[in-house]
């Protein structure tokens, strides 16, 4: 339910003296810190009964959308229904109590979900060995890459330090070659939405560490020649990593260790449903090939008889190291467990069917309300793109202004101005989870915009009109830094 | 089908909408080479009453032993509200706020949580959390680097009193970007760093210093002096800090002459349960003239059209989907969920039941120790100050000693042999306010049992 309702800062409802006493220790026993190691004052934390600060955050939840209250078809995003199930049994007691150093003795039933759930993955990819412990996408990309050079730094091929990224790529592969010490080289997409091949050839050299390609890629379409750009990599000395983002297109119809990948992680928040919550936790799980399996990131579940432990770097002397503190993101492992034994083996196939059938579904509905795809010639993976250039062009409203106005009808906006090849784009992501009916009510929506902005231009530019907000002021946030609440001070 | 809403006649209205005769038909420009039409080594799917079962039972197994261990992870009460209000749909299941004006919730939270923490660590600006304490330790040495641009050296100064794991965790990091992060060596009287040790680096070129506090054993570092150590040797300050301790304790932006220039840590101790390892949420705050160089997420107030205040993602040309290969981290999101859990924690408490939380586990930490150490052959490691940790001598090798008490449903710290082998039989231990005077007197009563010896009367 959104409501236009502001509210204020949780400071501003602050009264001294006021508390969630309920909440509090009791006074004793109460320790003193050392005079020299004292605080002065007391920290500037608010001050609100339990119902004020109850009241106060379910008014803010209720500012936003969410996948629970509305369609959210933001591509690359993959913003499925995230079962309840996988959240309540995370936290059953015995999982959400449990200390990270306890001891294996009392950890065995946590152990034994986290093995069958490196188990599953390794089978839904085609790879050897995986390792659950990054925290995000972003960091299972950053094990990869890391461990694309270990691996040429251990056979002494000191010199391969380029890493070929697609212009279609998310900003995150440039990023990671660059934390891993890599140079990026950029090669160009075709018109239809294929590498190019001879921008390929070019780029490939001795100093070529490896490729990151997102596989459908982040324009919505199946790279036809992988099995060719894969060899042409291998040949040249390189390894391929695949980027998980559209895993969620492919699952259980063709497995990235079948294409030649050496090396892949999964956003298990994306593709196993595990929820956003705002901008995470993720979990970005990796999975690797032989060649690889030395270099996986520690700790890694493994199993010894019938004995679950963990393997460290002990067990695995060439792993890239640690990167998180304990094992990674337990409880978002948990839920992506809980979901993947649901589906099984069957439903997660019908993952990429329903959601590939729901992509081209509304792809076939908008060209033929006339919108204009990118790549109408293509088939849609699990996600596909429009252009608005013709509506930009002809009446001043863009896709920006599109997104906005969309919100207004009840829909979150698709993914706007990205890839960053399309002009005026929307990647657009329905997922398996929504009716036809949602699809239709989008597919009006963006009619009725279309309509709106050819009588009313000056409406659908000055949306959204019915959120918390009109449009923000981008410019002076930066400029006009305010990041934090300070206190009044006497 | 679990969460695919179709039925036979929208599969077939569809289809014929598209043109394509089969849904296997969409998958046509796929290689037939590389289809696979079946997943052997997946199980068959199993229903929510039968995953419930086999969850019920695997958790059951792990029970809820009385917990003694902190070493970066911290067992605190956590209010109802917590976990009812981020487990609200609008909170779990939205994504980050790109499209800002549907995402005032996350956005307002965000912001009431920069502030929260700012506040805490009396620093200028926090960014919206990173994944958790150790990574934000390494992006804080990677930051520092940016930050520090008249050091050329790129070596910081990690200490032996820091936890371990954040240690192995920063290293491997930040290898890949040619940092060099050199150990610190501990005095082994205190527990503390050496200042001799810092002294005899004086003059050199030091891009950071990290001061762990309280440190990895429980011990309050002089983070007065170590600062204006810095200062002297102009090098930067990372502070990685328990933030519970800040209720009561010197935060990093007053430690010494001006404070220090980064603060870190990791926030699980503020609504987050323990988990089995996480999901936990990184902190990190600096002060303004380095707020270019903060990575991640950072919300910021500013109007909207109407001159109505607001919020939104704000220095995103920091980030990666802006800057790609020169961004400043490859981080695309915060740790939201954990970042509310963390945020609804604090408004509950406020200072004063922060204070009083901070406070008891000082105490209950002191009667731990008090009752363990009237066992003969039990003794503290390092005498001074400490905070809700501390490290023990045992007369023995810990880890049998550990098992036999996990057999008595005590879980009685975490062993330092592997980490600090020079320590000898050493066991670090730590109480919080959820621990009472009976579980303290319980798990005195069992590690007399396995010494084989009564408590000294």
């Amino acid at each position: 339910m959104i409501t236009r309702k502001p509210e204020p800062l949780i400071f501003e409802l602050s009264h001294a003296g006021r508390g969630a006493t309920a909440q509090y220790p009791a006074a004793e026993p109460s320790g003193e810190v050392p005079p020299g190691f004292r605080r002065r004052g007391q920290p500037p934390l608010p001050e609100v009964s339990e119902l004020q600060a109850v009241r106060h955050y379910t008014r803010l939840s209720q500012l936003n959308f969410g996948i629970d209250t509305h369609f959210y078809p933001l591509g690359s995003c993959t913003m499925k229904y995230n079962p309840r199930a996988c959240n309540a049994l995370a936290m059953l007691p015995g999982f959400l109590g449990r200390h990270p150093l306890a001891g294996s003795a009392t950890g065995q039933g946590v152990m034994a979900c986290l093995f069958e759930l490196q188990e599953m993955l390794k089978h839904v990819t085609g790879m050897a060995g995986v390792s659950l412990t990054p925290m995000a996408g972003a960091q299972g990309e950053f094990a990869g890459v890391a461990m694309i050079r270990a691996y040429h730094r251990a056979r002494g091929d000191l010199a391969r330090d380029e890493i070929i990224v697609p212009d279609a790529a998310h900003g995150t592969n440039p990023a990671t070659a660059t934390m891993c010490g890599m140079k990026v080289r950029e090669i160009p997409t075709l018109p239809d939405g294929d590498v190019d091949i001879a921008a390929l050839e070019a780029a490939l050299s001795p100093a070529t560490a490896g490729i990151m390609l997102t596989n459908p890629s982040t324009l919505g379409v199946f790279e036809r020649r992988i099995v060719g750009i894969a060899r042409k990599v291998h040949e040249a000395g390189g390894l391929l990593y695949y980027d998980g983002a559209n895993l969620n297109a492919i699952l259980g119809k063709v497995r990235p260790g079948d294409m030649g990948f050496d090396v892949i992680h999964m956003n298990l928040h994306k593709t196993f449903s595990t929820p956003h919550g705002g901008g995470g936790p993720g979990s970005g799980a990796v999975g690797v090939g032989q060649r690889l399996l030395p270099y996986l990131p520690v700790p890694v579940v493994g199993r010894e008889g019938e004995r679950y432990r963990w393997l460290d770097e002990r067990d695995l002397p060439d792993s890239i190291g640690r990167l998180s503190g304990f094992m990674g993101n337990t409880g978002v492992l948990l839920r992506a467990w809980v979901y993947m034994r649901i589906l099984g083996a069957a439903g997660m196939r019908r993952v990429a069917e329903y959601s590939t059938l729901n992509a081209n579904y509304l792809m076939a509905r908008l060209a033929e309300a006339g919108f204009e795809p990118a790549y109408r010639d293509r088939r849609a993976s699990h996600e596909f793109i429009i252009t608005l250039k013709r509506e930009a062009r002809e009446l001043g409203v863009t896709a920006m202004d599109f997104a906005k106005r969309l919100l207004d009808h009840g829909y979150h906006a698709p993914t706007t101005y990205f890839p960053l090849l399309v002009p005026e784009c929307l990647l657009i992501e329905p997922t398996e989870s929504e009716t036809r009916e949602e699809l239709d009510g989008f597919v009006e929506a963006l009619v009725a915009i279309r309509r709106e902005a050819e009588t009313d231009a000056a409406t659908v530019k000055a949306a959204p009109h019915t959120m918390p907000v009109r449009r923000l002021d981008d410019v002076r946030a930066a400029r006009q830094l305010d990041v934090a609440w300070k206190p009044v001070t006497a | 089908m679990p969460y695919i809403p179709h039925t036979p006649d929208d599969v077939r209205a569809m289809l014929e909408r598209i043109g394509v005769p089969s849904i296997d038909g969409l998958f046509d420009e796929i290689p037939a080479a590389l289809r696979v039409e079946s997943l052997p080594g997946v199980p068959e799917a199993l229903t929510e009453m039968e995953v419930s079962r086999l969850a019920a039972k695997r958790a059951a197994a792990d029970g809820s032993p009385l917990n003694f261990i902190g070493a970066g992870a911290y067992e605190h009460h956590i209010p109802a509200p917590v976990w009812a209000l981020v487990t609200r749909g609008e909170i779990y299941s939205a994504y980050t706020p790109y499209q800002a004006e549907a995402s005032q919730g996350t956005l307002q939270i965000m912001y009431e949580y920069q502030s929260m923490i700012a506040g805490l660590a009396a620093m200028d600006v926090s960014n919206a959390s990173l994944y958790d304490g150790a990574s934000a330790l390494a992006e804080a040495c990677l930051m520092a680097v940016r930050a520090h641009r008249r050091s050329k050296s790129a070596r910081i100064l990690l200490p032996e009193t820091i936890n371990p794991v954040w240690r192995r965790v920063a290293r491997a990091i930040t290898e890949g970007q040619g940092l060099r992060l050199e150990t610190l060596a501990c005095d082994p009287a205190s527990g503390c760093i050496d200042p001799a040790r810092l002294a005899a680096l004086s003059g050199e070129d030091i891009t950071a210093l990290v001061i762990p506090q309280p440190n990895f054993f429980g011990r309050l570092e002089d983070a007065d002096a170590l600062t204006r150590w810095a200062r002297a040797n102009g090098a930067l300050v990372i502070a990685a800090v328990n933030p519970v301790s800040l209720a009561v304790m010197k935060p990093p932006g007053e430690w010494g002459d001006g404070g220090a220039d980064i603060a870190c840590g990791d926030a699980q101790p503020f609504g987050v349960p323990l988990s089995s390892g996480g999901p936990y949420v990184g902190f990190m705050a600096c002060r303004m003239e380095h707020v270019r160089q903060l990575p991640g997420r950072i919300a910021g107030r500013t109007v909207d059209a109407e001159g109505k205040p607001g919020f939104t993602l704000t220095l995103q040309a920091r980030e990666q989907h802006i800057r790609r290969a020169k961004a400043t981290s490859n981080i695309c999101t915060n740790q939201g969920l954990l970042m509310s859990a963390a945020t609804i924690h604090l408004a509950l408490l406020g200072p004063t039941g922060l204070d009083r939380v901070a406070r008891a586990c000082i105490a209950r930490t002191g009667e731990l120790v008090a009752a363990l150490t009237q066992l003969p052959g039990v003794r503290v490691a390092f005498p001074g100050p400490r905070f809700h940790e501390a490290v023990l001598k045992l007369d023995r090798p810990v880890a049998p000693v550990l098992e036999a008490l996990a057999a008595d449903g005590i879980i009685g710290g975490f062993d330092l042999a592997r980490d600090y082998p020079e320590l000898g039989d050493a066991l670090l231990v730590c109480a919080t306010e959820t621990r009472t005077r009976a579980d303290i007197e319980a798990y005195a009563r069992a590690l007399g049992r396995v010494l084989g010896r009564a408590a000294a009367a």
